[in-house]
């Protein structure tokens, strides 16, 4: 069947509302780009979506999804993965929701590398509740809720990614649809925890971090011959330098062990049988 | 009465109390005796008093009493701490030769045994194991065969090596020669034993067992005290059928995790206590209108917030019924005793699956940190039946796709109960979503729609309602014209209240009660007594609230929240009392 997938088949009938313009509709595209070359079909596929304007893309997708808790998309996405190893697990969601409340679990399914992909939809602002600031907000941006900036530094999602020992983590632009969509697809062929940070403006309540701002100042590595991704120290730096806005994997670790091959987890948990398992009086026998 | 031995082993946290009297409950399970343990235990790690409290029978015992026959005591606290429990035919065995010890002075009539354990201990390979010899010193007091306490050894240490587990025994026995060469006493003491053998395990392993049992293949949860037990119980053994356990960061992610394993198709389960429910409360109603089949156990301790983490309460009831923003259809089943914890957590997977709901299994600490004894035959595995709802295939997709072919996991049937696709099946991807939803799962505000949903989400629980056996469990005179109802693990105090209440000549009808919601209506049976009370450990009455609102009426109740469950005897006497009170107080 997967042969025959085209990516539309992973759109679904909904007409997104997102603001014309929203930085999101290019980042869903390369997605459903990279699922359908990745040899996905609707049928196998998983979307865990956060709560935002960014999560209204489980409606928008057409997959099993779940649409959740604002901030807990991950811990989702990990019990789908680990429940059924044969489903492709997609999670995706805002800045706020996952470097903010549910930044805790960002860091935790970074280190448990469970074979999934996660898409940050990373707009420096909040968007569906019109406008506040984001963790990834500039210091000095003025918003509804903090009127002279956040005057704290935003956080840097590559950097606790690597700094919790992460197996690949990358940055495209939602624009850019070739490579976002390419980078997508690496994250989804990766063994492990696939991270993507995706620039994906709001055209609405962000002035700042615009379609020209990310346009001028993007570097992107597909260019750059030097760039090896698995070097883990070349990664740190460029990760660390706040100048730059990157573009392509930052760092892989091409030796990455997904937590269903540690844990030796390879069967569908949804297939029990009609009574107790097999063997299941010996866990009675025990006690005595 | 059963004619029970009441024995205990006291001493600091840290200094392997618990472990020890595991193995002299296991050596009397052994033995052919029935056995009902409890902890007092502060929840600290080194420092601060804890015991482990056995009491022995050869019939079956379901309760602890307020009476202490022989009291293994580590430190001089430990003789202060049971003093109203212990009595003048009470043994104590401490070690003299300890410095701390020396000037113990022992209590009345008591027979203090001073046995000098660490100095037979270190004699026997090390110091380490002076609990032991405290064992054998017990063996020698009580008459009872130390061959059954080797056996106990063997199970404990026999993955360590054959020569700790001979140490091990060669310390007991120093500890039973050394009293019976020392000391010429006539103990009262001969413990019985029989033929029969006895399983012995705590309610959180029942839980965990009735999980496996039940086909459950994903657990994920965060550490507390008491529920860490079913976690630990399950790590090791649910991999053996295919499954997993996960430590997640949190509760908000571990009751995700699960929720998210369900989505997949697995029986997933998570548990808890207090505090970690709290955090699960935001994820609730997610479960609740994605209609994701899910067990949470919540383990009850002393609240609010950290209350005192390693002690008994029911305080919990409101929460799982009422907890989460909105209106949760939702079931509530409350074991009330140790296998009980087994039969229910298997009913429970089948309840959610069927029925497509959250089902708590609110638990209690009493029943999670007590040891008892069963016939093995009371986990009848070829008994458990699994019932997995309305899970459509392939081949079924069809009958529940709209005009335009697209799955509908959210159809609004008569029954309430939708078709159920697990992903991996061809033709039926759908989503689902915590935003009020159509029938196919996807957003909407429509007024319409709104009122359909709900509506039919509440009717998968009147249909449960009408389709399951919502029991109660009786005991008693039933005859009587008064009535006592409890729930959680006060059952197994009031049923040997029964008897304590009988030699009294006072006749009581009980009812315990192992459904919260939906629960039996008892309105014909609290209208047909004269004297109805509610026996619970919380100070409200949180359970004596809800039957007064069914049968529209006034109940008394006989409420515990220091901490400490329902004695036998104790309770016996709350009862009596207030049957000679005349007011309800409300
Ligand atoms: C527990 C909780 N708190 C607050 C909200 C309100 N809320 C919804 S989305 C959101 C933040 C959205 O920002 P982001 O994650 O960056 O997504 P975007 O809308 O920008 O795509 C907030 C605060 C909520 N849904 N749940
Ligand atoms: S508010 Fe911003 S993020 Fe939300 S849809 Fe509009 S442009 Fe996109």
């Amino acid at each position: 069947m997967s042969s025959e997938v085209r990516f539309t088949d992973f759109k679904s009938d909904k007409q997104p509302t997102w603001c014309p313009g929203c930085g999101d509709f290019g980042t869903m595209n390369g997605m459903m780009k990279a699922l359908a070359e990745t040899g996905n079909d609707p049928d196998n596929t998983f979307v865990v979506a956060g709560i935002g304007c960014s999560g209204k893309i489980g409606t928008y997708m057409h997959s099993y999804a779940l649409h959740g808790v604002h901030g807990r998309a991950l811990p989702v996405g990990t019990g789908v993965k680990l429940a059924n190893p044969d489903l492709e697990v997609m999670v995706a969601g805002g800045d706020g929701d996952g470097y903010s409340i549910g930044v805790g679990h960002f860091i935790h399914a970074v280190r448990r590398n469970v074979d999934m992909t996660y898409v940050v939809m990373d707009n420096r602002i909040y968007g569906l509740t019109k406008g506040q600031a984001s963790p990834t907000s500039r210091e000095d941006f003025e918003t509804s809720t903090t009127p002279e900036g956040p005057k704290q530094p935003p956080v840097n999602p590559l950097a606790l990614a690597l700094s919790a020992g992460g197996s690949f983590i990358a940055q495209s632009f939602s624009t850019d649809a070739q490579r976002h969509t390419e980078i997508v697809q690496q994250a989804i062929e990766h063994d492990g925890f696939g991270f993507v940070n995706v620039f994906s403006p709001c055209v609405t309540f962000n002035d700042v971090d615009t379609y020209d701002y990310f346009r001028d100042s993007i570097v992107d590595l597909g260019d750059d011959e030097d760039h090896d991704p698995t070097d883990r120290e070349a990664a740190k730096t460029k990760i660390l330098d706040a100048d730059k806005e990157y573009q392509g994997v930052l760092y892989q670790n091409e030796e990455s062990v997904p937590y269903s091959d540690l844990h030796g987890l390879d069967s569908n948990m949804a297939d029990i049988p009609d009574g107790a398992p097999e063997g299941a009086m010996d866990l009675v026998r025990e006690f005595y | 009465m059963p004619d029970d031995l009441n024995w205990a082993i006291g001493g600091e946290a840290g200094d392997g109390i618990d472990s020890t009297g595991k193995i002299f409950a296991q050596a009397l399970s052994r033995a052919g005796r029935h056995v009902f343990t409890s902890k007092d235990f502060a929840s600290r790690i080194r420092g601060g008093y804890t015991a482990y409290k056995i009491r022995s029978s050869v019939d079956r015992v379901e309760s602890v009493v307020d009476r202490l026959d022989i009291l293994v005591a580590l430190t001089e606290r430990t003789i202060d701490e049971n003093l109203d429990e212990l009595h003048d035919d009470s043994v104590i065995i401490y070690d003299g030769e300890r410095t701390e010890m020396e000037n113990v002075e022992i209590p009345g009539d008591m027979v203090g045994l001073s046995v000098p354990l660490k100095r037979l201990a270190e004699e026997a390979g090390g110091a380490i194991m002076q609990n032991i010899v405290a064992l054998g010193a017990a063996c020698e007091v009580t008459n009872f065969p130390i061959a059954n306490l080797d056996s106990a050894l063997e199970k404990k240490f026999g993955d360590k090596g054959e020569s700790i587990v001979e140490n091990n025994k060669q310390a007991a026995r120093k500890g039973q020669e050394y009293v019976a060469e020392e000391y010429d006493y006539e103990f009262r003491y001969d413990l019985d034993t029989t033929d029969d053998d006895y399983v012995l395990l705590n309610g959180d392993e029942a839980i965990g067992m009735g999980a496996i049992a039940a086909g459950c293949r994903f657990y994920a949860g965060y550490p507390i005290t008491p529920a860490t037990d079913v976690m630990e119980y399950l790590t090791g053994r649910i991999e053996q059928f295919g499954g997993e356990v996960v430590q997640a960061e949190d509760e908000l992610s571990a009751i995700n995790m699960a929720l998210g394993a369900a989505r997949a198709g697995a029986r997933a389960m998570t548990a808890t206590s207090g505090p970690g429910i709290d955090l699960m409360t935001e994820t609730f109603g997610l479960v609740a209108t994605s209609e994701t089949p899910l067990v949470i156990c919540d383990v009850m301790r002393s609240g609010p917030s950290t209350g005192m983490p390693t002690k008994q309460e029911q305080g919990d009831l409101n929460m799982t019924l009422y907890g989460g923003h909105g209106e949760i259809p939702r079931f509530v089943v409350a074991p009330t005793n140790i296998s009980e914890c087994f039969h229910k957590t298997v009913e429970a997977f089948n309840l959610a699956e069927k029925y497509q709901t959250p089902v708590f299994l609110l638990a209690d600490l009493s029943l999670a940190v007590t040891e008892q004894t069963f016939e093995p035959e009371t986990f009848d595995m070829d008994a458990v039946e699994i019932d997995r709802g309305k899970i459509v295939d392939e081949d079924e997709v069809e009958s529940w796709t709209d005009e335009r072919d697209r799955f509908q996991p959210h159809f609004s049937t008569a029954d309430g109960i939708s078709p159920r696709a697990l992903p991996g099946t061809d033709g039926a991807a759908h989503m689902s979503t915590g935003l009020e939803h159509n029938a196919l799962g996807r957003r909407t505000e429509d007024t319409e729609i709104r009122v359909e949903q709900v509506d039919k989400r509440n009717r998968k629980v009147e249909t449960a309602e009408e389709q399951e056996d919502w029991d109660v469990r009786e005991f008693g005179d039933s005859d009587s014209d008064n009535l006592v109802i409890s729930w959680g693990s006060n059952e197994g105090a009031m049923r040997e209240a029964l008897d304590f209440l009988e030699e009294d000549g006072v006749d009581v009808r009980f009812l315990s009660v192992p459904y919260i919601f939906p629960r039996p209506d008892l309105s014909d049976e609290i209208e047909a007594a004269d004297e109805v009370i509610v026996v619970e450990c919380n100070e409200t009455g949180q359970f004596a609230n809800l039957l007064e609102r069914d049968a529209l009426t006034r109940l008394k109740r006989v409420n515990k929240y220091n901490g400490v469950r329902f004695k036998a005897d104790e309770l016996a006497d709350e009862i009596k009392a207030s049957l000679q009170t005349e007011e309800v107080q409300a």
